[in-house]
């Protein structure tokens, strides 16, 4: 059945465990008519997808240093493509994004724009040059193109920022799946992520972990789709819910004006004794706010993430795994199609969702309905139970109005299939779906992380002449010890997960965007301008988000005035990065004639890598 | 002017070109949204629509036209890569 090598099996392979995740979710729902109990369904699904990754995880163990660093470099285009869509969609992406379309409208939606732009950019600008290099890492490239360790350093440093940031979210979206899907403990959901996480990771480096992440899309994807084109046909909105649903949104609108969209006050919301973090809706669902300041609240956040996503190194180092550098452009190019798939269905199950709840027409509609009447209904009171959805009679009428529905972002993913009247088997896959986004996004991180610190800091700075077995076996402690600290930081719950994730983008946009490209672009930029430019478009963009944050300083006015707030400061970082590059680099002694050649080298496809095949 | 020169100043060129398109469907028409809102796509109010899934798929689009072109200026230039 399989002749040839692995590499020409994997559409036979993951064909086959297509079919084969298909035929666990036809079981399951065969499970659930036979009686077995909604906690059981939930636990088997999560329990054994987790241990398929695990088995590939252990499957794909190396010894080699480029099957560890860049999985071989022999990963095809396509799958490559959605490895990194796993990579790219975190748990937030999966659980959180289209409950923010939900409440955030389109002012929210700059995030889809900017979460899908900033791979015009990738490819265009960075992925095939820094291919054609043949660095293993980020730093690995700025520390050679620019020369020394002191600039390999920076570098280190800001991927480490940016990447830790980004990490505690998803350990801490793993964390509150399994605790969910396991019933156990948060804090302990929060280690039995991690182990998770560090299966698919340890053994292998890069080469499990794209074989995993290959697996991870896979699952999560159907699980977002099955549930969007299920409720869609359900309620009459379309076979094909992406090309039908004008007609929902327009008779949404139709229904914001007649329920009114009201704003709570912040005392009212108090004195009812809303819980934290849940909210009701009063953002218009298609309604674009007017005037400058909303255009260019909307621009600049998605121009942030366009940047923050050309500057993110765990995203960068896939294609460091393609075969060729015509094949890393490729690749972007599919990596795209994969996550356009999700990003174009959430507002789809945003209006899918909203509608279920709002039309009094449909038998799932609560709002206007009596209070009594809905706090009977089942989910309603599951949902309350574990305080995700709230409801407030604020005028007293024993109605539910628009404004007295409160509801948890995450709520929408995870809730809709049951609001809809979806079979439980569905909510399951949407927990397995949801533990494979924030899975995939995790390992990545921490490999990324623990690539930078054991190739660049420990092989490059510190230990020169060590082996191949000894540089494995620290690349794997820090592995450990790095997912450790993630888990240690996530298990405190110090920020929501959204905060966390956009900041990872500006610390990367801020530090090492402009070094980036200008090192393929610019053959005037010199070490010296480098280093000037990481360290003060960090700084000012550090400086910046500790001055305006609410939690830290909180200074709001000036965020009111240039309308850049605490997810949007990297619009500080990267100019300031790329005019103190620019200026330093000009007052600098221009690059060596060798550096010049290699840069040259860099830009043309063909020919041998600029960094050996070992290094 | 040499081939490698030739080559580093079309696929300069075609990147420009690209991230002018990217521009257009990443900001330009952003700045239009209040404005372009009220006509409809599919039934969908465009800007509305744009940010939804419109912008998404020109992106889409976009990145296999880069690649698809850049491919055919390196091998215009000789510096295409054999398949393996």
């Amino acid at each position: 059945m399989f002749k040839g090598g692995f590499i020409q099996n994997l559409p036979r392979i993951y064909g086959l465990y297509t079919g084969g995740f298909i035929v666990f979710i036809i079981l399951m729902a065969i499970l659930e008519q036979g009686g077995v109990s909604k906690e059981a369904i939930g636990i088997m699904f999560v329990a054994f997808t987790v241990c398929i990754y695990a088995l590939i995880g252990w499957l794909s163990r190396t010894v080699q240093v480029d099957a560890y660093y860049v999985a071989g470099r022999q990963v095809p285009t396509v799958f490559n493509g959605m490895a990194t869509a796993a990579d790219w969609m975190s748990g937030a992406s999966f659980v959180a994004l289209a409950g923010g379309v939900y409440f955030g409208g389109y002012g929210y939606m700059a995030f889809l724009v900017g979460w899908t732009g900033g791979y015009v950019l990738v490819s265009t600008l960075l992925a095939p040059y820094l291919r054609k290099f043949g660095c293993y890492t980020v730093p690995d490239f700025i520390g050679t193109r620019y020369g020394g360790n002191g600039v390999r350093f920076c570098a280190v440093l800001v991927l480490v920022l940016a990447s830790f940031t980004y990490v505690t979210a998803q350990i801490n979206a793993t964390g509150t799946i399994a605790a969910r899907a396991l019933q156990i403990p948060f804090e302990l959901g929060v280690w039995v992520g991690l182990i998770s996480i560090l299966l698919c990771s340890m053994l292998g480096g890069m080469r499990a972990v794209t074989w995993t992440q290959v697996a991870q899309y896979i699952v999560l994807i159907i699980a977002y789709l099955i549930p969007v084109f299920w409720i869609s046909n359900r309620i009459g909105g379309g076979v094909f819910p992406h090309l039908m649903l004008g007609d929902e949104v327009a008779r949404i609108t139709d229904l914001e004006q007649s329920f009114g969209l009201i704003k709570n006050s912040a005392a009212d919301i108090k004195a009812a004794g809303v819980p934290g973090g849940l909210k009701s809706i009063a953002v218009s669902h298609t309604g674009v706010p007017e005037g400058g300041m909303a255009v260019w609240k909307y621009i600049s956040l998605a121009m942030c993430m366009m940047i923050g996503t050309a500057s993110l190194p765990h995203i960068l180092m896939r294609y460091f795994t393609t075969p060729s550098v015509k094949q890393a452009r490729k690749s972007v190019a599919w990596s795209l199609f994969f996550i356009f798939l999700l990003y174009s269905s959430a507002p789809m199950l945003a209006t899918l969702s909203k509608i279920s709840l709002m039309d009094p027409n449909l038998p799932t509609g609560i709002i206007g309905k009596p209070i009594s009447a809905v706090m009977g209904i089942d989910w309603v009171q599951a949902w309350s139970a574990q305080k995700q959805v709230f409801i407030a009679d604020f005028n007293g009428d024993g109605i539910l109005q628009l404004n007295e529905w409160f509801m948890r972002t995450g709520v929408v993913v995870l809730a809709t299939p049951e609001v809809a009247g979806l079979p439980y088997v569905i909510s399951g896959l949407v927990a397995a779906g949801g533990m494979a986004a924030a899975m995939s996004t995790a390992d990545g991180l921490v490999l990324a992380i623990a690539n930078a610190l054991s190739h660049d800091v420990y092989f490059k700075m510190v230990d020169p002449k060590a082996d191949v077995r000894k540089r494995l076996i620290v690349a794997r402690v820090l592995l450990v010890v790095i997912g450790a600290a993630g888990a240690y930081i996530a298990s405190m719950r110090i920020t929501s997960i959204l905060g966390a994730v956009a900041w990872a983008f500006d610390f990367a946009m801020s530090g090492l965007f402009f070094p980036l490209v200008l090192g393929v672009w610019w053959k005037r930029a010199t070490r010296e301008g480098a280093i000037a430019g990481m360290l003060a478009g960090l700084a000012a963009g550090t400086a910046y988000l500790i001055y305006v944050y609410p939690k830290f300083m909180g200074n709001v006015w000036l965020s009111d005035l240039t309308g850049i707030d605490h997810l949007r400061f990297g619009m500080i970082g990267a100019p300031v990065c790329l005019v103190v590059m620019v200026i330093v680099s000009l007052m600098t002694k221009a690059p060596d004639a060798a550096t010049q050649r290699m840069i040259d080298e860099t830009r043309v496809p063909s020919g041998r890598a600029i960094l050996g095949k070992q290094h | 002017m040499s081939n490698k020169e030739k080559h580093w100043e079309k696929s300069k060129n075609h990147m420009i070109v690209t991230l002018v398109i990217w521009f257009f469907f990443s900001t330009v028409i952003f700045m239009f949204g209040a404005e372009i809102n009220s006509m409809s796509f599919l039934g969908y109010p465009l800007a509305y629509y744009m940010t939804a899934q419109g912008s998404l798929l020109a992106f889409v689009v976009l990145i296999f036209w880069f690649a698809n072109k850049q491919e055919g200026i390196d091998d215009e230039c000789g510096f295409g890569e054999e398949d393996e």
